[in-house]
């Protein structure tokens, strides 16, 4: 077990390696001056060409990218013009809100996913299904930006449940409960579209693993029919339906930014996107990199768990 | 096994099995249509409808609700009409979506096209790039080409395709990596035609159907985050507006007038959700494995429609397992396939009854029926009666047949490594069927699964307890099953072709095997399979099936020695005789017929050498010959000289 996550760490290693390469050529290879962004447009030729030697964008790509890794594995990930401090500081703060949130998500859209599946193959065809399979289709065709509009009016607004923005309370909060408090929508906006996702795969997983020979026997040992289902079958259909919900943590950890900016989550999306009206390339850079390589990581996970499921994997 | 999987497998090919979703299924796709061609429509006319401008603002009107006069959908915060707005945003967002799809499609199809052709570097190459851009969350990738780029809904858009491509380059390389290889291929290439040529004209036909299903299902997604980058302000700017865009500024002005949030919104959801439904319609036509309805969960006992009123003779005292007319059928679509058409069947106790016939006549189905393992749907037992030491099966409720199943009856399959489950270990299988039916701790299970290991001759049985099935052989595998089938003193085993996936040697042990604790465990079998060989090796009598009855039963020493029966006959000259190099295996001519189209008369009739005219008339009864054995056959081959075949 501990060779095999060991095997799948160094398995990543090559990919981290692929991720900075990428990050580093779309933000030097297409045109846009960071100078430029920097000094404002009425900047002379000299001042954008003194900039861009300090920057050290005058020197040849291969080498700008040797420095920029190597300063990469020293922690800097350059500094925040329009923030004035150090991106790396920022993005990792930001980073953690983004967890916390894209975690919720991935947890919420797990749980009910799984359910959801299972009581749709269950019941198939019955009312269950049906109800399942409606709110799986309104789900994966509902923007997540808008849902979350629909839930603020309507559980803030209307009903003052939630509160509509922000991670805690400006007065007075900062615990635990305080935080939950006001991830309970974010978070729910954020799994919609996963759980529909998860869902319907679950089910569709489950139908397959319960036509193999594998449940009849079980069936022919004289198991009930819930030690059929929720321990032969559902173990079964859940090591398919793992990689995908590693699939989905690249989902939620991308859609959180719709979901920071509606609801006004301090992550990093929420970072991103300012970052980009304001034309910050070395932060998005940055957090790119960062939520990047967390998405690998989530994958990595999910490899690890699915092999602890299936022995047939871990050789 | 056979005859269930086959007939679920040509099931599962012909049509769908509930015709009820069917038609829903088509319903919705037929929704998604409409719905999708009145927002084309609205779309493509919007200059022709009489619509106010869209940019027309008029701060006296500012925030009307809906229904308000001249405004259908109300004004915004500048006073503009919001229907009018929704219909030419709707223009841009499709003709946004759609490029996206069209430009995503052609690159990533060219990408796979390309590398599954050419296979070797320039496949791994391309493929590794592929991946790394999948190693990114999706929406970060077009945030940073926007970034990059800048803000604006041709960048969104160029953003959209881009991130796009690598779901077009997997699904059109795996497929061109397949056709690649195919000899139509090579033919072409034989005839000198370049490799563009063959790209084109053998290879795209073949592929589009795959990138028109890849484009169905991706373009809500790609109109869905294009409206997602104008909603965060980096698609369309002002004065263009795309929905995403109205979205977004519609939140501004959420808390006093929310329709001009959720009309927009709702378009955009009304817009994916029409393309959705169509895109699975269009799946379900294009790549029918993928098909919703395709897949049916069989329940935990086979559904059970008796005729009212039918009545079978007296259970037959003694026996172990009395079979009396059983029909058990499978419910295709509007078609009833009559698997099994009544059956007899009577096992002794410590009898071993060997089930005979070649694929699909029936016999696993039989069997399975036994303890209601026929999967529901499609399967029903619709006549008959089961009886198990005189206790009525088929009004037995499901707790008393989940108690006798693995207890007083229980069953070997075919395959041992299917039918073994891959996540459990050989011993926590083992613990489980012991702990369903005896009253014992697990540590005490776990010494009882040892020593059935023990039983059945696996060497090492403490270790083999933690082993996984993938780790024994085939013959381990159905020791392993054998073990788990006498783990509560069965006194009726089921087995189905528990040898046909083994290789000889390993056959003749597991036979010798079951034999020999049939006599320890006094247990009665019922064994089912297609080879007489292994019959003259076991059984005490043997019952032969074809399309779905009975057709002789006798000894096993009778039937082998002189069959009654032309079919058992011909059955038995397909096995080959050791030291009889010479002599000939008559495969037997023409196939069985179909169980939903059986012949008038007797069902062996076309293929046999011996028919008559009356052969193809009425019902033929399975007649007693004496000794105990009986033939369904008007001629039957004993006490009969042999006479020249008059139809061959």
């Amino acid at each position: 077990m501990i060779a095999y996550i060991a095997k799948r760490l160094l398995a990543a290693i090559p990919v981290l390696f692929g991720l900075t390469l990428i990050v580093f050529l779309i933000m030097a290879l297409i045109p846009g001056d960071p100078a430029t962004a920097i000094l404002g447009n009425f900047a002379t030729p000299e001042n954008v060409a003194r900039l861009n030697a300090q920057l050290g964008l005058d020197k040849p790509l291969p080498q700008r990218y040797l420095i920029w890794l190597g300063n990469l594995f020293q922690g800097d990930l350059g500094r925040s013009f329009a923030l004035n401090r150090p991106v790396l500081d920022e993005v990792l703060e930001r980073f953690q809100a983004t967890l916390i949130l894209a975690g919720a998500a991935l947890l919420l859209c797990s749980i009910f996913g799984l359910l959801a599946g299972i009581v749709s193959a269950v019941r198939q065809f019955g009312w269950a299904d049906r109800v399942v399979t409606l709110l799986v289709l309104i789900g994966i065709s509902t923007p997540s930006f808008f849902l979350g509009l629909l839930l603020i009016l309507f559980f803030a607004v209307d009903l003052r449940w939630f509160p509509a923005s922000g991670m805690y309370a400006i007065y007075g909060g900062g615990d635990l409960p305080d935080l939950l408090y006001h991830l309970v929508m974010p978070a729910v906006t954020l799994a919609a579209v996963a759980t529909g996702v998860i869902a319907r795969l679950t089910r569709t997983a489950m139908l397959e693993v319960l036509r193999q020979d594998y449940i009849r026997t079980a069936r022919a040992k004289g198991l009930s029919e819930r030690r059929v289902i929720y321990r032969h079958a559902f173990k079964a259909a859940l090591v398919s339906v793992i990689p995908v919900i590693g699939i989905q943590a690249g989902f939620v950890l991308g859609g959180a930014v719709y979901i920071e900016t509606v609801f006004q989550w301090p992550g990093i999306g929420a970072m991103l996107v300012n970052a980009i009206s304001t034309r910050d390339i070395l932060l998005v850079q940055g957090g790119v990199l960062v939520v990047a390589a967390s998405y690998v990581l989530f994958n990595l996970a999910a490899d690890v768990i699915q092999s602890t499921l299936d022995p047939r994997l871990r050789r | 096994m056979s005859a269930t999987i086959e007939t679920a497998k040509s099931a599962r090919r012909s049509c769908r099995p509930d015709a009820i979703r069917l038609m829903l299924n088509n319903r919705l796709a037929t929704a998604g249509l409409v719905i999708l061609a009145f927002m084309t429509a609205l779309a493509l006319l919007a200059p022709l409808l009489p619509l106010a401008a869209p940019d027309a603002t008029a701060p006296a009107q500012r925030l009307l609700r809906p229904f308000a006069e001249g405004h259908l959908l109300g004004t915004d915060a500048l006073g503009r009409d919001i229907l009018s707005r929704i219909v030419w945003g709707l223009r841009v967002s499709l003709a946004v979506g759609i490029s996206a799809t069209l430009i995503a499609a052609f690159f990533g199809s060219l990408i796979g096209l390309v590398a599954g052709y050419a296979g070797g570097r320039t496949d791994t190459l391309l493929m590794r790039g592929i991946d790394m851009l999948m190693a990114f969350p999706y929406i970060l990738l077009a945030l940073a080409i926007v970034a990059v780029l800048g803000p604006g809904l041709i960048n969104a858009l160029y953003a959209i395709a881009a991130v796009n491509i690598p779901f077009f380059a997997r699904n059109i390389r795996g497929v061109t990596l397949g056709l690649a290889r195919r000899e139509f291929v090579d033919a072409a290439r034989l005839s000198g035609k370049s490799h563009t040529r063959i790209l084109t004209s053998e290879i795209l036909p073949n592929v589009m159907p795959v990138i028109v299903v890849t484009m169905s299902t991706t373009v809500g997604w790609m109109i869905l985050e294009t409206a997602g980058l104008s909603f965060l302000g980096l698609g369309a700017q002002p004065p263009q507006a795309d929905l995403g865009s109205m979205l977004g500024d519609g939140r501004r002005v959420l808390f006093n007038a929310p329709h001009v949030a959720l009309m927009p919104g709702i378009a955009i959801f009304l817009l994916v959700m029409s393309i959705n439904l169509l895109g699975d319609g269009i799946r379900d036509v294009l790549d029918p494995r993928l098909k919703s309805g395709a897949l049916t969960r069989p329940v935990a006992r086979t559904a059970i429609e008796l005729p009212a009123g039918e009545t079978h003779a007296d259970p037959v005292p003694g026996a172990v397992l009395d079979v009396a007319g059983l029909k058990t059928q499978f419910q295709i679509g509007s078609k009833t396939l009559h698997a099994v058409g009544g059956v007899d069947l009577l096992l002794g106790e410590t009898e071993c009854l060997g089930l005979v016939g070649e694929s699909g006549s029936g016999k696993s189905v039989t069997a399975m029926s036994i303890m209601g393992l026929v999967p529901t749907p499609p399967g029903r037992i619709a006549g008959g009666a089961i009886r198990l030491k005189g206790e009525d099966l088929l009004a037995a409720s499901d707790a008393r047949i989940r108690q006798l199943r693995g207890g007083a009856v229980s069953h070997v399959f075919q395959d041992p490594l299917s039918t073994l489950h891959p996540l459990f270990t050989v011993g926590d299988q083992i613990i489980e069927a012991i702990r369903a039916h005896q009253p014992v701790g697990h540590a005490q299970a776990r010494e009882r699964a040892k020593a059935l290991l023990a039983l059945v001759r696996i060497p090492n049985p403490e270790q083999r307890l933690d082993a996984w099935p993938h780790e024994l052989s085939g013959g381990m595998r159905q020791r392993v099953c054998i073990a788990m089938a006498l783990a509560n003193d069965a006194e009726l085993l089921i087995a189905d072709e528990p040898t046909t996936a083994l290789d000889v040697t390993v056959q003749a042990q597991i036979l010798a095997l079951m034999n020999k604790l049939r006599h320890e465990k006094q247990a009665s079998i019922l064994f089912i399979t297609h080879d007489f060989g292994v019959v003259s090796a076991l059984c005490d009598r043997v019952a032969v099936m074809y399309a779905g009855r009975i057709v002789e039963t006798g000894t096993t020493e009778q039937v082998l020695e002189s069959p009654a029966h032309p079919y058992t006959r011909k059955l038995i000259d397909c096995v080959p005789v050791l030291g009889e190099p010479e002599r000939r295996l008559d495969a037997i001519e023409g196939l069985p017929p179909s169980v939903d189209d059986l012949p008038e008369g007797c069902a062996f009739a076309p293929r046999c050498p011996r028919v008559q005219p009356e052969c193809r008339r009425g019902e033929i009864a399975l007649d007693p010959l004496g000794d105990g054995r009986a033939a369904r056959c008007l001629f039957p081959l004993v006490n009969d000289t042999e006479r020249p075949a008059t139809d061959a």
